[in-house]
């Protein structure tokens, strides 16, 4: 089942920048424009560990839509799910680190397999929309507060007991900064792994020809599940990381926007190449960052009411952005440096006669 | 049993704001195979239009609201418009990317009249009338939902005849089954696509504008919060079903309103309407796929 | 039958290339359709006689050139290209099944005046299941509303593609006899597998192999010749 997995140049380059990265706490090394004093700040290194988480669950979304075709708008949920289960189990239950992650990562995979059953009945639009009716019962569930477990719309601040004294304070934080680079290592090599392997190879094939995958004799529901729960549970993990890095949870991470906002980073980044997704995920987590501050600073302030309006808002600018990409660079950022590397497809690849005709439905 | 009344009323308007906003998602999707993500700025823009132009009308009630609601109903046609020609139509057939970029043009939308009217909710000048309320067998209904019913009602007939009668009803009911085979016959489909997303912007504008009446205020996130409970009506009714969308909305409106009153009188949680809704959208999905009155996929 | 002089052409189809997803369909297809009368476009399954009628029609996309009397059809959407006298009974007849017949009809007109007196000649039956779905009749009706669709309207050619498939012998009579009367009126572009059909309406015959043209010539010739009916059609000769 696994393949032949075979490493190569690719392999040596992802290996390189991540011993880079793992790095910086080390150096006394400066970004000026992109980052406030040196990169081993613990601000910056704070900034850091969340794009690395970012760019993880983008490539845990990018399993699903960019390798398997499988467009949900739903995934926050189990991202939601890896932060508000630790949270609460640690928070309200008083339970031991442990035993809490353990729970956390059974319901990683218990939550996106049992969905996905349901989900992957139907397909295509109905099956996007149902994965965001899911999402939003999370989202309804923990504003309701139902026991008060979730703190509502206040959110929850995250009781730090049990958690090991290496991961607390603000000095600490370059520890919190390797975990989540150990997170996007893990997820960048499942996803390589999964990619090259038997399953990602029907994963790929399910995306490009559904029909063709049954008449070979497979089950495209089993393949599709597994990329489901797969992908939540990556995403679910992400959330623990995410949960540490702020100490507390908050009920934006359940709703519909963050889903979106995965959905655009992957599609930023590329979707179904492997790092693509990643770039996709740290640069949106960086510009949201960004955003905030410029939209709040004298440079905005001084320009003519009618432009501050829509650049005091960062999500404008993105959803901006996005539809532009879509229009111009559907390929997201790999998308342009891969057309400028292999330009040998049919001439039509891509256009209208690529897909088959309606008329014989 | 007035109770029960009152809840069957209030369902059933909660329900007319889902038909008036699934409505013309169900015949955009079933056209044109888009799910437009945008839909929701219709209603967005249907409600801070009525607010725009009412609070600047120096008419009296009525009047000031029936002018407004018409104005509401011409701004969302021309936005409709705008965004199927603008957005949609020159990703034809990439079908995708129209999702995709009608989810960018949701979020910078929403963005964008938060910053311009601001992020809270503003209070909306409605007609006395509405915000008065008729007995009805011993239950005291707030105008504001009959006159919801009235309007999706006579929506729906006008929508039924349209599609019956008129030679645009009859391109856009063969375009549903077939497209491709209807330009074949000679047939812009083009400009059917854009004549259904605004009928879809006008009931969705119509939406917002009667939501504003519904909930006293406007604010930027209705839309889409209102969006994705008809995206599920859309799917319970079976996607590209006119009729499915109206029945379902109603199933689902008289649902949620029911099961969030007695949860929260019982149980002291009052969401349980909110997901009761979600579980049937799972039943329905488990149990038939293609929705009510869809079609099974062949 | 003696073969008629073609004075012109109604349609003339230059190195026509179709690409679907990564196949290459059609890889030069050349050829021209005399004005009156049947041309029968024959080939094994998969030669791309289908994509041959949905490229004219503009239904996928092409590249060459395909002149309907002096006009480019490449480049110009299907609606249009319809609507300059090009009529079409699609290989899987294609009707609205929650539409009534006479809806199905309706849809079809094109003109200012719809000849609902030549179809209802040919077709009685239509005339009086006017008010029934499509989706209710049966497969020779259905046929009876694709081929109908077509003569409603005055048109320069009719591309038709297996108009029997799958029908009775006795449906497959009354098909053959409509088209027989359209092509009165018409130029009809016949794709059949059905080779007595093919024989029976169509004078010239253009036949495709993976993609290109292998054959043009008048259909007794080819039909006389088991070897080459045996090569080109996967079948000997006469049925």
């Amino acid at each position: 089942m696994l393949g032949r997995v075979r490493p190569g140049r690719s392999a040596v380059a992802a290996t390189a920048i991540f011993a880079v990265l793992a790095a910086i706490p080390f150096v006394d090394f400066e970004i000026p424009g992109l980052f406030n004093g040196l990169l081993s700040t613990p601000g910056t290194l704070q900034l850091l560990a969340l794009c690395a988480t970012f760019a993880g669950v983008a490539l845990s979304y990018n399993l699903l839509f960019g390798y398997t075709g499988l467009l949900s708008f739903g995934h926050a949920l189990y991202f939601a799910a890896g932060i508000y289960v630790t949270d609460i189990l640690l928070t309200r239950y008083h339970w031991a680190l442990a035993p809490a992650l353990a729970a956390t990562l059974a319901v990683g995979i218990a939550l996106p397999l049992v969905l996905g059953a349901i989900a992957l009945r139907v397909s295509g639009i109905a099956f996007a929309m149902v994965t965001l009716a899911f999402a939003q019962a999370g989202s309804i569930l923990v504003l309701d507060n139902p026991g008060r477990l979730t703190g509502g719309e206040e959110g929850l601040g995250l009781d730090v007991t049990h958690i090991p004294d290496l991961l607390i304070g603000v000095l600490n934080t370059r520890y919190l900064y390797w975990i989540a680079l150990g997170y996007l290592l893990l997820t960048f090599v499942i996803c390589w792994w999964a990619v090259n392997s038997r399953p990602g190879r029907v994963w790929q094939a399910i995306r490009e020809n559904e029909r063709r995958v049954e008449v070979m004799g497979l089950n495209p529901f089993a393949f599709k599940l597994l990329a489901f729960t797969l992908s939540g549970f990556l995403a679910t993990l992400g959330g623990i990381v995410y949960l540490l890095l702020l100490g507390g949870a908050t009920p934006e991470v359940t709703t519909a926007n963050l889903s979106l906002a995965l959905l655009l980073m992957v599609v930023l980044g590329g979707a179904g190449t492997l790092w693509g997704p990643a770039l996709g995920g740290a640069l949106y987590e960086y510009l949201d960052f960004r955003l905030l501050k410029l939209s709040s600073s004298s440079q905005v302030a001084s320009l003519p009411s009618w432009l501050q309006a829509p650049l005091s808002q960062p999500l404008f600018i993105l959803g901006t952005v996005f539809i532009l990409l879509v229009f111009f660079f559907p390929g997201g950022i790999a998308g342009i440096t891969g057309r400028m590397a292999r330009p040998t497809r049919s001439p039509t690849a891509g256009t209208v006669a690529d897909v088959p005709p309606e008329v014989a439905r | 049993m007035s109770t029960v009344i009152l809840l069957l009323v209030t369902g059933l308007g909660l329900g007319a704001l889902y038909f008036l906003i699934a409505s013309g998602l169900s015949l955009t999707y079933g056209l044109m195979r888009v799910l437009n993500f945008a839909h929701g700025i219709f209603l967005t823009v249907g409600g801070y239009a009525s607010w725009w132009i009412a609070v600047r009308l120096p008419l009296p009630d009525p009047w000031r609201f029936l002018v407004a609601l018409l104005g509401c109903l011409v701004v969302g046609a021309i936005v409709a418009a705008a965004v199927e020609v603008g957005l949609i139509r020159p990703l034809y057939r990439r079908h995708i990317e129209q999702v995709l970029v009608t989810v960018g043009l949701a979020l910078a939308f929403t963005a964008l009249v938060q910053g311009t009217f601001g992020a809270d909710p503003i209070s909306y000048p409605a007609p006395a009338w509405t915000q008065g309320v008729t007995q009805l067998a011993g239950a005291n209904i707030p105008n504001s939902r009959l006159l919801a019913i009235a309007v999706a009602a006579a929506v729906f007939l006008l929508l039924s005849a349209f599609l019956r009668f008129t030679r645009w009803g009859l391109i856009v009911r063969a375009g549903v089954e077939n497209r491709a085979m209807v330009s074949a016959l000679g047939i812009d489909v083009q400009r059917a696509f854009t004549l259904v997303f605004a009928l879809g912007g006008v009931a969705a504008a119509l939406a917002g504008a009667l939501g504003a009446l519904y909930f006293g205020n406007i604010d930027p996130e209705r839309g889409t919060a209102t969006l994705i409970f008809a995206f599920i009506v859309i799917v319970i009714g079976g996607l590209g079903s006119f009729t499915g969308s109206a029945l379902a909305a109603v199933v689902v409106g008289l649902l949620q309103q029911f099961m969030n009153y007695y949860s929260s009188v019982y149980w002291g949680f009052s969401a349980a309407g909110d997901l009761s809704v979600v579980l049937l959208l799972a039943v329905v999905l488990l149990w038939r796929p293609q929705g009510l009155l869809g079609r099974s996929v062949g | 039958m003696s073969t008629p002089i073609a004075t012109r052409t109604v349609l003339e189809i230059k190195d026509l290339q179709v690409y679907l997803g990564e196949s290459h369909i059609l890889q030069g297809v050349s050829f021209e359709v005399p004005a009156g009368g049947v041309t029968a476009l024959l080939g094994r399954n998969g030669a791309g006689k289908t994509t041959t009628i949905k490229a004219i029609l503009g239904l996928v996309g092409r590249k060459g050139s395909i002149r309907l009397a002096d006009r480019e059809l490449v480049g110009l959407p299907t609606h249009e290209i319809v609507r300059l006298g090009v009529g079409y009974v699609p290989e899987e007849r294609e009707v609205f099944s929650e539409l009534t017949v006479a809806e199905n009809l309706k849809l079809a007109e094109r003109g200012t005046k719809p000849r609902y007196d030549l179809v209802f000649e040919v077709f009685p039956e239509l005339e009086q299941r006017r008010a029934q779905a499509a989706g209710s009749l049966s497969g020779g009706q259905q046929q009876m509303v694709a081929i109908a669709r077509a003569l409603l309207n005055e048109n320069q050619i009719i591309l038709v593609d297996e108009p029997t498939k799958g029908l009775s012998p006795l449906m497959v009579g009354k098909a053959a006899s409509a088209l027989k009367r359209a092509a009165e009126a018409a130029t009809l572009l016949l794709v059949e597998q059905n080779l007595q059909v093919a024989r029976t309406l169509a004078e010239k015959v253009v036949v495709l192999d993976e993609g290109r043209v292998a054959y043009t010539g008048r259909v007794a010739d080819l039909l006389a010749d088991p070897a080459l009916a045996r090569r080109y059609l996967g079948v000997g000769g006469s049925r």
